[in-house]
């Protein structure tokens, strides 16, 4: 049987801004993205914020109506992932099988080893070291270790074991499952599955027929049946870029052809960034010439990005700078670099954009028909003015090889 | 009340990169640091703040100096004590 951690930061913004204010503590208060504007909105809350009803997400001006006295600080996203890598450092001393999941939550396995007592170890140096306070779960899978770390709140363990897993976990409501989304907590709600026990007691069949893949999902989770790893610390520390360049059968002379390729080049950047949980800041342009003579040029996005649509939106801005069509190119590369492991940060892109969320929405659904029908099941309308050779020249059997070489190699 | 005041210090860096502070200049006054007698990170619990926590010995006083990520040194004052100087 495994032992797997997790370890959660109790309020974690706002447990950092305490220790560098002491005369904040006890008193409510919330980090808020732009304070000085009505439309801020809440990141983080102290114990005492919470108990007058402030939630996260929530607009400063409704926080401010629930508890006039709250003390709004603005967010400081640089001592945070500082405190994030600081008990990182400390994780990494116990094992090195270490997930994060955000800045402020991560799985540790410490299979073999006394859970108990190193989610004591833990809890005790976050304290004497950086000042904060973890809830941590200590159980034989990510589920339970993750259901356990929220049972108590500040500075604790919950321990679930195969024995008393029932008792502990099965009273607690469907929605503290971990990924299940509001649409389907209502639709769990509404079929009368209002606990974990209740999805454990319906029968499989019925939940497969009712949720799909998630209801199999659901019914594992419940069970007690997660088997998912714990990753371990180096998968992505080495990783710097993620890019993919072609060289077609036919040279490139216009802008049309340039534009078409850098899209489908885009698409599967993107489509690899997803996949390995990485957001790119920078995006760099490969033009090679009839001659063979090859330049880049990179840009700096305003937000890291995994998605298509920023990339070929920057790769199409290069190109248009660098390139006047004035002579014919052998191949073209894009590459997204300076990546941020999205495990480990996104929650720092406070503010959502409901633009890219779409975009987010649409891309994912590509991926998954890629995944289950291949390629060619969905592409882009630009990739049909003419025919479908740039659908088979992209990308080229020879630069797949480098391509891979940097998803999965240290750039020297 | 605390504060967290930022001050100058001499400090020797051996051959293995370990870095002993030697003494602390406050308000134009140096104190030679007898004595480090331990080192840690921790939180400035009274004046806010965290860092690399050395306990010094200073004379028969023992106090907290501490290195902090933007390799500032600060000591926790009592603010009755910076204001009557
Ligand atoms: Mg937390």
């Amino acid at each position: 049987m495994r032992t797997i951690l997790h370890s959660d930061c109790n309020n974690f913004y706002a447990s950092v801004e305490c220790v560098f204010s002491p005369e904040l503590r006890g008193k409510p208060i919330a980090v808020c993205g732009d304070p000085s504007e009505r439309h801020g909105i809440v990141l983080a809350k102290s114990d005492a914020a919470k108990k007058c009803g402030i939630k996260t997400g929530e607009a400063v001006w409704t926080a401010r109506q629930k508890c006039p006295e709250l003390i709004v600080v603005p967010p400081c996203g640089e001592k945070y992932v500082r405190f994030s890598h600081m008990m990182r450092d400390i994780y990494a001393e116990y094992s090195d099988h270490v997930e994060p999941f955000g800045l402020d939550e991560s799985w540790l396995d410490v299979t073999g080893r006394d859970g108990m007592e190193i989610a004591c170890s833990l809890r005790r140096r976050a304290l004497k070291e950086l000042g904060i306070t973890l809830s941590v779960g200590v159980s034989f899978n990510k589920v339970f270790a993750k259901l356990g770390s929220d049972m108590h709140k500040p500075d604790a363990t919950a321990v679930i074991t195969p024995r008393n897993y029932k008792q502990k976990v099965w009273p607690m409501p469907a929605c503290s499952l971990l990924f299940i989304g509001r649409a389907t907590m209502h639709r769990l709600y509404a079929y009368g599955l209002n606990t974990i026990g209740d999805i454990v007691r319906a029968d499989p069949e019925s939940l497969h027929t009712l949720f799909g893949k998630n209801g199999d999902t659901l019914y594992a989770y419940a069970a007690g049946k997660d088997d998912a790893p714990v990753m371990p610390i180096s998968e992505t520390d080495d990783i710097k870029s993620v890019g993919n360049s072609t060289t077609p059968a036919f040279d490139i002379c216009d802008y049309s052809d340039a534009g078409r390729i850098l899209y489908l080049l885009c698409d599967s950047v993107a489509e690899r960034m997803r996949k390995k949980h990485f957001r790119c800041r920078t995006v760099t342009l490969w033009l090679r010439d009839t001659q063979l003579q090859s330049f880049t040029r990179q840009m700096k996005l305003e937000r890291p990005t995994d998605l298509s649509a920023d990339l070929s939106r920057a790769a199409l801005a290069l190109l248009r700078e660098s390139w006047a069509a004035d002579r014919p190119l052998r191949s073209l590369g894009v590459q997204g670099g300076d990546l941020m492991d999205i495990r480990n940060g996104a929650q720092l892109s406070i503010l959502p954009d409901p633009l890219a969320s779409r975009q987010a929405v649409l891309e994912k659904t590509a991926d998954q028909l890629h995944a289950r029908f291949g390629a060619e099941a969905l592409y882009r309308g630009v990739l049909l003015r003419q025919d479908h050779r740039l659908l088979r020249a992209a990308p080229d059997s020879s630069l797949a090889a480098t391509n891979m070489a940097a998803v999965s190699g240290r750039q020297s | 009340m605390y504060l967290r005041t930022y001050v100058q210090v001499s400090a020797i860096f051996d051959e293995n990169g370990v870095v002993t502070p030697v003494s602390i200049s406050l308000r134009g006054k140096t104190y030679s640091i007898d004595r480090v007698l331990g080192k840690r990170p921790a939180p400035a619990l009274k004046s806010g703040g965290q860092g690399i926590r050395y306990t010094v010995r200073i004379g028969s006083s023992e106090t907290y100096l501490f290195l902090d990520a933007e390799n500032r040194w600060f000591v926790e004052e009592k603010a009755a004590d910076a204001n009557s100087i």
